[in-house]
């Protein structure tokens, strides 16, 4: 029992490599922040370009959550309750970006809706708009990448959610609409929640398929990870700086989750 | 006016085929053991689960029929209280009530007001604010069945609605469901595996088994005439199948009873466990039923054991503790069986 106490009840073959893991993932961020040139954190944080990239990540990111969350939760319902035939098909075929190369996303992307893309190019012409290099562009890359996520996690929601409320909504006289509404979302809220939260981050770090489809501009498409690589090169300080206020945003994130976690095992 | 179905429906390899009609204000209780389909058709009755075939009829409106009606569950006039409540937790217990009246069209003040009233009467009062996870288990089943009455439905259907509470829950809310199903008008269908439930709630019983309807009757009649082995455990009767030739049936196992009717052809025999008595020796006085038995298990049952016998009529009886400590009996051990003709109850089969 003393032992058992002591080392806490995992095996030594167990103990050293979790530990090796636990080193690996927290010291470079400890580095960072061990790094970070904290007297000048106000002045680079004050300067032009770090606040117009911070304002464009937070915004197009919450507009990509907000897309994903429209046009994700429906069909978190489809994949979860319909009886459709070729769900599973589906369901692979949505999670595909969660797997792909941002990259390749972003070359996707650009194929089929930049100017000389299959709806890129009717969409300039009915309208001479052009999708690539704007902050819309860099909404849609982000949403393609993080809306799998909600979409994933919703769907979870509604799989453990009990769906007897459901009949017993249907026998009190709500259509299947009322009670998705009434019924279906308040009792899968949490998990929509979360999968937001998850979609956002995921939005808010996006790099591959934004600079591929969105380009590089300051104050229009440099979002704050391409204003971290590009810093890096020419002022590792102020990359320091940015990525900085990415981790805190992260462990902000983390915390709201947590909190989420904490409150309903406390709850329950 | 009433409910009439026919449900046929396929599940798995069970093939459920039951008829049922209930007339208005009765209550039909559908009475089985796990796995016979009983929630099935209750769920087709819904509108929940659509059948492979047959009928459903409310009030002379075609439900569902197998050439072109299906009307969806939200659709029909049902109110429904399921074995464990699920009272929507996000909402309080007066917004649970109102929530038909309001899927129904009626506005918020009025569905409210109608809610009110019917958690007053099904003796919650004052308890409206509250969500559901904060009520008890008995509180919780009341809300639901208010909130299955609210509407005035032309069917109520009850499934298990006791089974989930504990055996001093279930004796009120018992009482508190008879006292609403007496004064309901419309036709209530009552899907239970406790006869005790069927025999106190109920106007009409049948019984299902393995899909088909085995028994149908007042619940007195089942009670006093069962007519399937499951049945007969159920009310506490020993069933015994045989051909009767005056006051003598022959029974199909072997061996044979006395009986104190006349009875001719095949009958049915069922006896009381408490009627049997139990000896170590042939006992005096030659009563006629009397057979040389082995004893396979005692189990205690309340005040008495009860032993399950074989031998050349398998029979079980009740003795009460004591005597059974003065037979002092082993399993496996011989004993003597006896029980008077005008105690066993005959009936055609």
């Amino acid at each position: 029992m003393s032992r058992r106490r002591r080392d806490g009840g995992v095996p030594a073959p167990l103990l050293v490599p979790a530990l090796l893991a636990v080193a690996f993932l927290v010291l470079p961020l400890a580095g960072l922040v061990v790094r970070a040139p904290w007297s000048q954190i106000g002045p680079q944080l004050a300067s032009p370009g770090v606040g117009q990239a911070l304002r464009l990540s937070l915004v197009s990111a919450t507009l990509a959550t907000a897309v994903s969350l429209l046009l994700g939760v429906p069909l978190a319902w489809v994949l979860a309750r319909s009886t459709l035939r070729g769900r599973s098909v589906l369901r692979a075929l949505v999670t595909v970006p969660l797997v792909l190369p941002p990259v390749v996303g972003g070359v996707a992307l650009f194929l089929v809706l930049g100017r000389q893309g299959i709806v890129g190019r009717w969409l300039y012409e009915a309208t001479g708009f052009s999708l690539p290099f704007t902050t819309a562009a860099v909404v849609v890359a982000e949403t393609f990448v993080a809306m799998p996520f909600l979409v994933i996690s919703v769907e979870g929601a509604l799989r453990a959610a009990d769906a007897r409320f459901e009949d017993a909504a249907a026998t009190l006289g709500a259509d299947r609409w009322t009670t998705f509404r009434r019924v279906t979302l308040p009792l899968v809220a949490p998990g929509i929640a979360a999968g937001a939260v998850l979609c956002w981050a995921r939005a808010l770090g996006e790099f591959g398929a934004t600079i591929t489809f969105a380009g590089n501009f300051p104050g229009t498409t440099q979002t704050m990870p391409l204003a971290v690589y590009l810093a890096l090169q020419r002022d590792p300080e102020a990359a320091i700086v940015l990525s900085l206020v990415l981790l805190a945003v992260s462990l902000a994130t983390l915390l709201l989750l947590r909190g989420r976690w904490l409150g309903r095992t406390v709850s329950a | 006016m009433s409910l009439e179905a026919h449900v046929v429906v396929w599940r798995g390899a069970l093939e459920v085929d039951v008829e049922l009609s209930v007339a208005d204000g009765e209550v039909l209780a559908v009475l089985g053991p796990n796995g016979a389909g009983k929630s099935t058709v209750l769920r087709v009755l819904a509108g929940l689960l659509p059948p492979d075939g047959g009928r459903v009829v409310v009030d002379g409106d075609q439900v569902w029929n197998d050439a072109d009606v299906a009307l969806p569950p939200h659709r029909r006039a049902i109110g429904m209280v399921f074995q464990d409540h699920l009272l929507f937790p996000h909402l309080s217990v007066t917004e649970n009530v109102a929530f038909g009246p309001r899927s129904r069209g009626v506005s918020r003040a009025a569905a409210r007001a109608a809610a009110t009233a019917w958690l007053d009467r099904v003796g919650l009062a004052g308890l409206g604010d509250r969500r559901p996870g904060q009520l008890s288990g008995g509180q919780a089943q009341r809300a639901a069945l208010a909130r299955a009455l609210v509407g005035e439905p032309r069917v109520l259907l009850l499934d298990e609605p006791l089974s989930a509470l504990d055996a001093r829950t279930r004796l009120s809310v018992r009482a508190e469901l008879h006292r609403h199903l007496t004064d309901y008008a419309g036709s209530a269908v009552l899907v239970t595996h406790d006869p005790v439930d069927a025999m106190a709630l109920a106007t009409r019983v049948v019984v299902v088994e393995d899909g088909r309807v085995v028994q149908a009757g007042t619940p007195a009649e089942v009670a006093r005439r069962p007519r399937t082995d499951y049945v007969a455990r159920l009310v506490g009767l020993v069933l015994l199948a045989g051909t009767g030739a005056g006051t003598t049936v022959a029974l199909d196992g072997g061996g044979a009873v006395a009986v104190a009717d006349e009875a001719r052809g095949p009958v049915f025999v069922a006896v009381r466990p408490e009627s049997v008595s139990l000896y170590l020796s042939r006992p005096d006085g030659s009563p006629r039923n009397v057979w040389p038995l082995r004893l396979v298990t005692a189990t205690p049952h309340g005040s008495v054991v009860r032993c399950d016998l074989a031998g050349e009529v398998a029979l079980t009886a009740d003795v009460t503790a004591t005597s059974f400590a003065e037979l002092g009996l082993a399993p496996g051990a011989a004993v003597w069986a006896s029980v008077k003709a005008s105690e066993v109850a005959v009936y055609p089969r």
